[in-house]
């Protein structure tokens, strides 16, 4: 088989975190009942003007100069003309000519395999309604429209076709996420949708200049969805110009119980927006100065504090990523360590205990059950010998289901650790008796014996014996005989 | 100037339904209008750039106040039919 290479171009949209819609004061709020986040102006009622909101324009900049990009002093806003149920004024408030923001890049990769992926344009933009096809599972005779989303603002950021394959879409993807919830402009959540993605993707004989034919893939809800549809699609067109067919140039959907894309039904014309100049709107002005105010409003991004972390913490290059990869994720990490100067053992905890936890109930960081001091205290606890390593694996877990204290778990249940040595020692008497063969064995040169009677008596003691002076007064113990 | 092909095509994104003898007359008075607004293109605009807007005014803002909306009953009054607190529309999925 002939070799191909894929290309693909991804076009991210992302809910800015406002408090208020785009052009008029109506609540973003998600999860409202529906219909009661509207007034005239997002509606499209006649006579109305919209008026931008100050902070979507700060965060749109914001984004721009964080993606590498030029913020072009002037900017204007177009009206793009198409007729849905989800949109009432018939014509979406969008950018077209003089864009907020273009030419910039991402880098997405290692520092072993760095890659620069342009990104081609920023455009803000308003949303629209939501569409509802049933409700639960009733199917219903028509389609049911929500506009509270409509108004709310958008950032629109087009890739170049820079992408070499799914796999690298997929990173692109997490690592915008990323950057985007560093700024705190958006939630960047595909469930609630403030995070969408449609994909370009064609494929081309190596070596070729001129792009293979494009699908559009749409209807993707996760990023590995989009990685998925993106492997099917790249199969499929390989496979249709293998047995020489014609690829057309179309929107697919990604089906993700079938996992395959289809095609949507084609409409009856290319889309012809009829693009033309907002006459309600002003040109937006960025004058430097104020662009250079925005650019001090960045704090450290992903990469930056990454290499921090190694630098700092003497955290392994692993460790540094998986803890900056979602900043709520670093900031926990952190404040753990303000108050417990161990980033070791707080990077093993965050990452195996509290991640672990977190991924069996499905649950983001943000929400955890156990706070940043918390774990601490729970930490603090295990230094001072308070508790063993293994309780406080214990005590972790009832943290978590009940959001209790670590202190309070201990003293409720008991679980101070016994370093008593004549404490251990009579327990220790116990066992002895209890175990003549497991004796007889380690008399023997056995050396594993010991093992059997030392968890003997952790299980006399609930775990709560201190294992170092178990072993040592085993081994003393089993010396004399 | 312009053809009734692209007066069709026009209609049809504008969703309007034409008869044959709306076709030919709009034909001929887009066509004029299209003349007449051609006229300007004898004018030398090298040095001119481009307006978008006739106002000089730009960056008007607002700040990002959240303002009381309308009574979910109030904009569900201008809805062709109603079912569960949506509006309802023809079918749309594709």
């Amino acid at each position: 088989m002939a070799e191909y290479e894929t290309v693909i171009g991804l076009e991210v949209h992302v809910q800015l975190k406002t408090k208020s819609k785009l052009f008029c004061g109506c609540s973003t709020e998600f999860g409202a009942p529906p219909n009661t986040h509207t007034c005239p102006v997002c509606t499209g009622m006649p006579g109305v003007l919209p008026v931008v909101n100050r902070q979507a324009v700060e965060y749109a900049i914001k984004s721009a100069l964080a993606l590498n990009c030029e913020v072009p002093s002037r900017s204007i806003f177009a009206r793009k003309n198409y007729f849905y149920p989800d949109l009432p004024k018939n014509y979406q408030i969008s950018q077209y000519e003089q864009p907020l923001a273009q030419n910039g890049y991402l880098e997405i990769g290692t520092d072993s395999a760095k890659k620069r992926v342009g990104i081609a344009r920023i455009n803000l933009e308003e949303d629209a309604g939501k569409l509802l096809h049933n409700i639960g599972s009733r199917e219903i005779d028509g389609s049911l429209v929500d506009f509270n989303r409509c108004g709310v603002p958008l950032l629109e950021i087009v890739s170049s076709p820079d992408i070499k394959s799914p796999e690298e879409a997929y990173t692109y993807l997490t690592t915008l996420k990323n950057i985007l919830r560093y700024l705190e402009v958006s939630d960047c959540d595909m469930e609630k949708g403030s995070l969408r993605c449609d994909a370009n993707v064609s494929v081309r004989l190596v070596g070729k200049k001129e792009l293979g034919v494009k699908a559009e893939v749409k209807n993707m809800n996760s990023f590995r969805a989009i990685q998925k549809a993106l492997e099917y699609e790249v199969t499929r067109q390989i496979k249709a110009l293998e047995s020489e067919e014609r690829i057309v140039q179309e929107t697919r959907l990604w089906d993700e119980k079938k996992e395959r894309t289809y095609s949507m039904r084609s409409k009856e014309e290319a889309h012809d927006y009829r693009y033309f100049p907002e006459p309600d709107l002003v040109p937006l002005v960025a004058e430097k100065k104020r662009i250079e105010n925005i650019r001090k409003t960045i704090s450290e991004l992903p990469d930056m504090r990454r290499q921090r972390f190694i630098k700092e913490y003497k955290l392994s290059q692993y460790d540094a990523g998986v803890l900056t990869s979602d900043k709520a994720l670093a900031d926990y990490f952190e404040q753990v360590v303000k108050s417990y100067n161990n980033p070791k053992m707080v990077t093993n905890w965050v990452m195996v205990e509290l991640l672990g936890r977190l991924n069996t109930v499905n649950k983001q960081v943000r929400e955890s059950p156990v706070s940043p001091g918390q774990l601490a205290d729970l930490l603090k606890l295990m230094d001072k010998g308070i508790i063993s390593g293994k309780i406080a694996k214990t005590v972790f877990e009832e943290m978590f289901n009940t959001g209790k204290n670590p202190q309070a778990i201990v003293q409720e249940q008991k679980l101070v650790q016994i370093t008593d040595e004549k404490e251990i020692s009579r327990i220790v008497e116990e066992v002895l008796k209890e175990n003549p063969d497991a004796v007889e064995e380690y008399g023997k040169g056995k050396q594993k014996a010991i093992g059997h009677l030392v968890g003997q008596v952790m299980r006399k003691t609930q775990g709560k014996a201190n294992p170092q002076l178990v072993n040592k007064i085993l081994k003393e113990r089993l010396l004399k005989k | 100037m312009i053809t009734k092909k692209e007066v069709e095509y026009v209609a049809r994104l504008a969703r309007l339904k034409l008869t044959e003898e709306e076709k030919e007359k709009y034909t001929k008075q887009l066509g004029d209008i299209l003349e007449y607004i051609n006229k300007l293109n004898e004018l030398d605009t090298e040095k001119v750039e481009p307006t978008s807007h006739v106002l000089r005014l730009s960056n008007v803002f607002r700040e990002d106040k959240v303002r009381p909306s309308l009574k979910q009953e109030e904009i569900l009054a201008n809805a062709p039919e109603v079912e569960a607190s949506h509006f309802k529309v023809k079918k749309v999925i594709e």
